[in-house]
């Protein structure tokens, strides 16, 4: 068995909205959350914009408080105290490799930020040399320690992002659509060092990403979410191969396929209408508006996830 | 043969800005045939929407066609009018946009919007108008057409937004029709939507349509003739056989080598080393000389011909003819 790493249990964001001058609606951006990370693991959290799947990373990391819920990191609670030296544990890295570094600090400095806030390094030429192997390990140029990020490419600004996060040595990173910004080629030199990343230093991952085939190609196991909720969660193989959420399946099939020949083979399933609004989520089952397998129960009961073999969750009242 | 609709010849911009001229398209060629769907794929930067700029001639300061030819039905665009090609724009040749939030005027109501295309091509009256207007937002699969014809863009979702603009481009019934990344900015469930009914339309309407994507799924998926684009220049162009199944440049074939869904294994991707290049410095010879791994003497200095690979198939990339180049030419440098 395995050991686990992060355990998120019934995680709920609610976050409040101002719908009127003196009315206030709940958008609950994650409602009732569950899964683990084992060591080493990557899990894969899939969904359309919207459907909090950010949330649940940031949630985790306590930028936001949690409305409900908790998550265990190594058995320790994580909380607005924990996470103070959780957090050398604990990383993440952004989206948009523009706004998530400052333009006023150099690259050493990014860097080097964590560094001195844990008090790391005891002198000068330790924090430098720390800089150096740290910059070498993400493939930048260490010469290029003193620039600033506006002098970089997204790809490269993207690395500095990932050095700062594993500056401090964490077991965990949250990879937030690291990897969405960035051109296809670049892309892949990207989901490349992060594999090779996880291999030296034993990193487990959270991988967000709306990408369906970047999440399978990263991770062992994947979440997909809907609204809120996770409705599917399985290996890679279980979740590509045999997904059985009438969503997951629509998801794949939509994703066009870089294959001429395979993509005039393939049926399309084309959802109709759009995502409903967080703010009035549908009964029972979220998805049941676009899902051409509702039925009355669909729209009364929420289906709960449960195991179908080989830890293979749905929610799905279908059979 | 079928019949070629839009003919464009060496075509070249710039954008002349305070640190210098930035080609940003450096001499592109290609025919678009009559009710064919034409992809251009490419990264950022790499030229393929200022060509779809140039074609519409909607370049906004400080950039510049600066040389060669747009054909389109026996006419020079490059050279025409300013008012003559208002004319073409929105009734010949439409454009609709990635940012389906941006592009439309949130002051006027999608009816207005729509209505201002066919006020401006047609002979109708008013009542033919808003009519028309409506039964374009019917075939663009929005509902309660007559309802939505009042509403602003704000009231409606990405998806709707993008549908709308669609029916702005398709008012007039253009001819050719140029989608800069149509579905970029939107969800893959929606994206299946929007691919959906743009196929759907020019079954219907039997327009020609030029793709722009960085997607190269989108690509296999809507088109027959496809351009590679790198640097400002065309790396390859043929039919979607030849581009995905049999590519002749080295940065095509990194490009489908660097896409996780075309390698069902979990191997290594094999990405395409280097950064992207700098507009400002282009090379002299080959743009993607810097990342390629096969590079040669003559690839620096001298850019590639044009090497016909098949009847459909072309190649800029001197590898090809490798065995025809002077043997000191051919050495390979690293």
């Amino acid at each position: 068995m395995s050991e686990v790493l992060v355990e998120v249990k019934h995680l709920k964001q609610y976050f409040s909205v101002k719908t009127g001058l003196f009315r206030n609606t709940p958008l609950k951006a994650v409602d009732d959350v569950s899964f683990i990370i084992n060591k080493g693991e990557t899990l894969g959290l899939v969904g359309e914009s919207g459907c909090g799947k950010t949330t649940v990373g940031r949630s985790m990391l306590n930028l936001y408080t949690p409305t409900g819920g908790e998550v265990f990191f190594k058995g320790e609670k994580v909380d607005s105290n924990s996470i103070k030296h959780l957090c050398r544990e604990m990383q993440m890295v952004f989206q948009d490799p523009y706004s998530s570094l400052n333009p006023r600090m150099t690259v050493a400095d990014i860097i080097g930020e964590p560094l001195d806030i844990h008090h790391m390094c005891a002198t000068k030429d330790e924090r430098k040399k720390r800089i150096t192997e740290i910059m070498e390990l993400v493939g930048l140029n260490s010469e290029h320690a003193r620039r600033y990020a506006h002098e970089f490419s997204g790809g490269q600004r993207q690395r500095i992002g990932i050095a700062r996060a594993i500056a401090l040595n964490p077991s965990f990173i949250v990879c937030d659509e690291s990897v969405s910004a960035l051109d296809v080629s670049i892309q892949a030199q990207i989901i490349n060092m992060f594999k090779d990343l996880q291999a030296k230093l034993g990193l487990s991952y959270l991988f967000i990403a709306h990408d369906i085939h970047v999440v399978n190609y990263m991770s062992n196991r994947v979440a997909v979410m809907y609204l809120g909720k996770i409705i599917e969660m399985g290996d890679t193989e279980d979740i590509s191969d045999r997904p059985t959420h009438p969503y997951t399946i629509s998801l794949l099939s939509a994703i066009p396929v870089a294959d001429p020949k395979e993509s005039k083979k393939r049926r399309r399933i084309v959802l109709e209408g759009d995502v409903p609004s967080p703010l009035k989520v549908p009964s029972g089952c979220s998805f049941r508006t676009r899902c051409q397998f509702a039925t009355k129960k669909c729209a009364e009961e929420l289906p709960l996830l449960e195991n179908r073999g080989n830890n293979h969750f749905v929610a799905c009242w279908n059979k | 043969m079928s019949e070629i609709l839009l003919r464009v010849k060496d075509l070249k911009t710039s954008f002349f800005t305070n640190s210098g001229e930035v080609k940003a398209v450096n001499g592109v060629s290609f025919d678009l045939e009559k009710g064919k769907v034409l992809g251009i794929v490419g990264e950022s930067g790499s030229g393929k929407s200022v060509t779809a700029y140039s074609i519409m001639r909607i370049l906004t300061d400080p950039g510049k066609i600066v040389g060669g030819s747009v054909m389109f039905e026996g006419t020079e665009l490059t050279s025409l009018s300013k008012k003559k090609m208002r004319e073409v724009r929105g009734k010949k040749i439409s454009i609709i946009f990635q940012d389906p939030m941006t592009s439309l005027n949130p002051v006027y109501t999608i009816g207005n919007q729509i209505e201002e295309a066919i006020k401006l091509h047609t002979e109708r009256n008013k009542k033919e108008i808003k009519a028309r207007a409506i039964e374009m937002l019917t075939l663009v699969g929005v509902n309660e057409p007559a309802r939505r014809v009042k509403q602003y863009p704000y009231e409606l979702s990405g998806g709707m937004r993008q549908r709308v603009m669609i029916a702005m481009a398709l008012a007039c019934e253009p001819d050719i029709l140029i989608a800069d990344e149509p579905t970029t900015a939107l969800d893959v469930t929606i994206q299946a939507q929007i691919l959906e009914l743009m196929q759907e339309l020019q079954k219907k309407m039997g327009m020609a349509i030029i793709m722009i994507t960085h997607d190269l799924g989108v690509i296999a998926d809507m088109c027959d003739e496809i351009i590679v684009m790198y640097g400002g220049r065309v790396c390859e162009r043929g039919n979607a056989e030849d581009i995905f199944y049999d590519p002749r440049h080295e940065y095509t074939k990194g490009l489908l080598h660097s896409i996780p869904s075309a390698v069902k294994s979990k191997d290594r991707l094999l990405s395409i080393a280097g950064t992207p290049i700098d507009m400002l410095n282009l090379p002299t010879g080959c743009p993607f000389f810097s990342r390629c791994g096969k590079a040669m003497k003559i690839c620096l200095n001298e850019p590639p011909e044009e090497i016909r690979v098949s009847e459909t198939h072309l190649a800029s990339c001197w590898v090809n003819i490798k065995d025809m180049i002077d043997a000191e030419k051919a050495e390979e440098v690293k």
